[in-house]
């Protein structure tokens, strides 16, 4: 079996592999992050939600997630 | 009549201390006039508030509803520019300090202080003949709450959060803009996220974000809508980053349960908590169901017998081994020397009772 094939991608400046097929759904999986308390950006355009699961990932995205913070 | 008599009090009040911003072409006269007419809420006068509050005063807006539910601490001063150590000294609420202090900056404005907590019981009657909501809360169910009474009476409000040396702030033009929970869809179960007790905060973040509300609210008072910010800024002065998100896909999307459904559960009190970790505190507070007035004097009296006990015509404090109770006249309380809920409604229970 050939290896999956992994896409580089950044998140919020951070270099990262994710394998090909992903897509923002999964990958706020694996950032153990939830949807509904974050937004995402990929390639300076918002995510809604709805689209999240649907969303591929690919080569070279820019990702930017979001997460809103409370103090003040 | 009354309307036209304002209108001739605004026409004739002096302009001279406001010259530096009636010059600034986009503000001018007519905005400056606005200003004075203008009334804001400046919800939670803690970091982001003092500096809002401050910023707002000094800008000459006519009235300033300054609502906090807090007493003053030693470790607010690092952050918190309005109060000084005389404040703390005196144990005063963050709203009547808040108060004295601005009245000393501009006499020829119209202040507010309201010592209680904004919930879903007082939102209304607090949000009363306000053109902008300013938020300087500390949590997200507050935000939340106030996101819903926005959308609701179609008043604009500038969200701002900040944590660590990251801030982050939004203009809500309800109808127009997305809202807050376009953008979170609910708020993150308590405990999850970080919080400035335990990520901590650095003052300049605060100043930077609370501007950036102070200027958004200005436009809006101002009549300047057009020139309001319509992305979602990120700043973060540790790491030199500053990003800003197009928030319209958001709003086209049509999925909010807010604006687009006019589902407002937190205006309901469907969600509504009746205690909360203060932000930076190790303090929780807790809400009675049923808020009624306090005799702070008997409550003096009782909690004298078991321990030191302080008192100021808005608060009384005891100090009960490890543990600082505060109780307000709203019939609040604030249990110091914990972040665990439980643990403060149990010292609760046991001095002042259930």
């Amino acid at each position: 079996m050939p290896e999956p094939e992994r896409l580089q991608i950044v998140v919020n400046g951070q270099p990262r592999a994710v394998a090909a097929g992903s897509t923002v759904a999964s990958l706020l999986q694996e950032l153990e992050m939830t949807a509904r308390h974050v937004a995402v950006e990929v390639n300076l355009e918002l995510i809604p939600r709805a689209r999240h699961a649907e969303h591929l990932l690919s080569a070279g995205d820019q990702l930017e997630v979001v997460t809103l913070v409370g103090g003040g | 009549m009354a309307t036209t008599d304002n209108q001739h009090d605004s026409q004739s009040v002096d302009l001279a201390r406001y010259a530096r911003q009636v010059r600034y072409a986009p503000l001018g006269e007519a905005g400056q006039r606005r200003l004075l007419a203008s009334r804001v809420l400046v919800c939670g006068c803690g970091a982001l508030g003092s500096v809002i509050a401050n910023t707002l005063a000094r800008a000459g807006v006519g009235y300033l509803r300054i609502v906090d539910r807090d007493f003053l601490e030693l470790n607010n001063l690092q952050r918190q520019v309005l109060y000084d150590e005389a404040d703390v000294a005196a144990g005063l609420p963050k709203a009547i300090a808040a108060a004295n202090k601005l009245r000393q900056i501009n006499s020829e404005i119209s202040i507010e202080p309201l010592v209680t907590d904004v919930d879903f019981t007082n939102v209304e009657e607090l949000t009363d003949g306000i053109d902008v909501i300013v938020d300087g809360t500390d949590n997200f169910e507050t935000r939340m709450l106030v996101n819903d009474i926005s959308l609701k009476r179609k008043i604009p409000w500038v969200y701002g959060g900040c944590l660590g040396a990251e801030g982050q702030t939004m203009t809500i033009i309800p109808g127009e803009t997305a809202c807050l929970r376009c953008l979170m869809s609910d708020t993150p179960p308590p405990g999850t996220t970080p919080t400035c007790d335990t990520a901590g905060i650095l003052g300049p973040i605060i100043n930077v974000i609370a501007s950036m509300q102070a200027a958004e609210a200005l436009k809006i008072a101002s009549g300047s809508l057009a020139a309001i910010n319509r992305q979602l800024t990120i700043i973060d002065l540790w790491d030199n980053r500053i990003r800003q998100v197009n928030l319209e896909s958001l709003r086209a999307s049509g999925e909010c349960a807010a604006c687009d459904r006019g589902e407002f559960p937190w205006l309901a009190g469907e969600r509504a908590s009746h205690s909360a970790i203060l932000c930076g505190r190790n303090a929780v507070q807790l809400n009675p169901s049923d808020r009624a007035q306090a005799s702070l004097d008997q409550l003096a009296a009782k909690l004298a017998t078991v321990g030191r006990v302080t008192q100021n015509k808005y608060l009384v404090r005891a100090s009960i081994g490890d543990y600082v109770l505060t109780l307000f006249a709203d019939g609040r309380a604030i249990v110091g020397g914990t972040d665990d809920i439980a643990t403060a409604r149990g010292v609760y229970a046991k001095y002042v009772g259930t």
